[in-house]
């Protein structure tokens, strides 16, 4: 049986067609990485045999997807905190764990707090005279500045017992380069700022955290981001390509993942940094959990629980790694250069990539995705019927 | 089943268990339960649309909204049983049940030429005309047999479907 629709076969008009699919899946592939490379593509296989009932009425490919995604999905993995197993659990081993809770809370948290004061006390001492007599010899300020900010943040560090590994060349101030890193939780910023004073790119916070954001944050030249407001994007990409452009500020650190993710995975990196006209820097970070898991789960924690969680632990154990700093290469675009060098930071921390953007926590992901499936079902469906 | 603690009992887990006709084993009724109680985020005892639609990988799916009309507000035991079809315990004829309840959306036993229309258009979106759709099916339909306004029932789908291979088995992570 033919079918004939004005005075033309069918064929015909479904040709025509699909001249225009091609044309749109260019447009799709521009701005975004081959999400199909990282998905379980098993699934939808299209056969090349002539088009039945029975395949269209099949939608167990599809459906297996969806059910696949809720029982266990990439995405949620990232931001789970996997509590240690509990190894307190028989007669012998629980007095010693009983123990060991009497000497963290009692013994180290006050020692903890004391030093974290001491520190508070020498930088605040130092810091506020400087900020206010040096007002006129900016240079001097600064320098000094730089090193009482480097200070504090030790002095975070050792009031967790933080054992830091540093590997790699140290970085230095030059201009035009970013570094990036991945993101566990807010102490990766203080542990890469005790090594170097870096002017880092933040969300706003609310609380103690926001007071110490606008003042001590503000010396270092830092750039302050909302990430609910939509306009803001191109003001902090202007502030972001003046702070790399000019010579006499701080090296800059951008956390491109834009979320704080569990340090067994990455996820997307956004593009920002990476289409600068700058050197990236890349560095990683990975924590050692048998110590602590240091991943702050913002959902769950606050920051100040968080802090205090940390000060309650053994130590924090981390690996730094300073990595070979890379340039876009031509014909690479701000994506593909941000994919490279997320590829390179998790091999080095062996963490596993995920083509999931961060910011799905708090927002639904793009039509483009779906379409993208849409599409390649219908060009299938529409070659099938084609075929004898 | 209290939805205030998230430990299962043994008596729970047989209920569950007897609810989704022995598609699932214990084990994998307790990594189903860790998985309902993640994705429920405010303890409310059932997951809520948003709780859904933040899996991403749901989220993006052709047939979400569909499956979404189905899974809203099911509490524990009813997630089990939505999930069972898809156990590699469950039985040709269940997961072709399924597929049923999948194109009749309104329940009634009945799927019509606009239902199959309408599973359609959400795996082809914009991609295909609403015109060429419908040439499509009524081609496939007449070729197999029936009239663009034939209804179909859970024995038409059986004879379609049934003695096919039909994979639809997703694994329920187990640690």
């Amino acid at each position: 049986m033919c079918y004939v629709v004005n005075n033309r076969p069918l064929s015909h008009h479904l040709n025509v067609k699909m001249s225009k699919l091609t044309t749109s899946s260019s447009e799709l592939d521009l701005d975004r990485p081959n999400i199909e490379d990282y998905l379980p593509s098993d699934s939808i296989q299209q056969p090349h045999t002539k088009l039945r009932l029975r395949d269209l009425l099949d939608i167990s490919p599809t459906l297996t997807e969806a059910a696949g995604a809720i029982v266990d999905d990439s995405f949620t993995r990232c931001f789970k905190s996997n509590p240690p197993e509990p190894w307190n659990w028989n007669i012998y081993l629980f007095p010693l764990w009983c123990l060991g809770v009497v000497v963290r809370y009692g013994i180290l948290f006050p020692l903890r707090v004391l030093v974290l004061t001491l520190g508070w006390i020498i930088f605040l001492s130092c810091y506020i005279p400087v900020h206010v007599l040096l007002k006129g010899h900016d240079k001097l300020r600064k320098r000094l500045e730089r090193v009482l900010v480097e200070l504090i943040c030790s002095f975070f560090v050792a009031s967790w017992t933080g054992v830091v590994k540093y590997h790699g060349p140290r970085p230095c101030a030059r201009p035009k380069q970013v570094f990036v890193a991945n993101h566990t939780s807010m102490i990766d910023f203080i542990v890469l700022e005790q090594m170097t004073a870096f002017a880092v790119i933040m969300q706003k916070h609310p609380g103690w955290v926001g007071l110490l954001q606008s003042t001590i944050l503000e010396s270092v030249g830092c750039i302050w981001f909302n990430r609910s407001e939509a306009k803001d994007r191109e003001i902090v990409a202007r502030k972001l390509r003046e702070h790399v452009e000019g010579t006499d500020n701080n090296p800059l650190l951008i956390f491109p993942e834009g979320t704080c993710v569990n340090n067994h995975y990455t996820v997307m990196f956004k593009k920002g940094a990476f289409e600068l006209g700058a050197t990236v820097c890349p560095i990683a970070i990975k924590y050692n959990k048998i110590f602590v898991d240091a991943f702050w789960n913002s959902r769950k924690q606050s920051f100040t629980t968080h802090l205090l969680q940390l000060m309650t632990s053994w130590a924090v154990v981390c690996d730094v790694w300073y990595l070979e700093p890379q340039n876009m290469k031509p014909g690479e675009t701000a994506i593909e250069f941000a994919e490279r060098v997320r590829g390179i930071i998790s091999a080095r921390a062996g963490l596993k990539m995920v083509p999931w953007d961060g910011y799905l926590k708090y927002s639904r992901p793009s039509p483009k995705h779906r379409e993208s499936k849409q599409q390649s079902f219908a060009e299938s469906v529409l070659r099938r019927l084609e075929e004898k | 089943m209290g939805n205030t603690s998230s430990m299962l009992t043994q008596y729970d887990i047989e209920e569950v268990q007897e609810h989704c006709n022995n598609t699932f084993s214990q084990q994998e009724i307790v990594s189903l339960y860790q998985r309902f109680c993640q994705l429920d985020r405010n303890s409310g005892g059932f997951i809520s649309a948003d709780e859904f639609l933040s899996v991403p990988e749901f989220a993006v799916n052709p047939l979400a909204q569909r499956l979404f009309r189905m899974i809203d507000g099911l509490n524990f035991k009813e997630f089990v049983a939505f999930l069972s079809a898809f156990s590699s315990r469950a039985t040709l004829q269940h997961k072709v049940e399924y597929i049923f309840k999948v194109y009749d959306s309104d329940g009634n036993g009945k799927v019509a030429f606009s239902d199959l229309l309408d599973v359609l258009r959400d795996l082809t979106g914009q991609f295909i005309s609403e015109q060429q759709r419908e040439l499509v099916l009524t081609q496939v339909l007449e070729e197999a047999g029936y009239k663009k306004d034939s209804i179909l029932v859970l024995s038409d789908f059986m004879k379609i479907l049934g003695n096919s291979d039909l994979k639809m088995e997703v694994e329920v992570p187990v640690d």
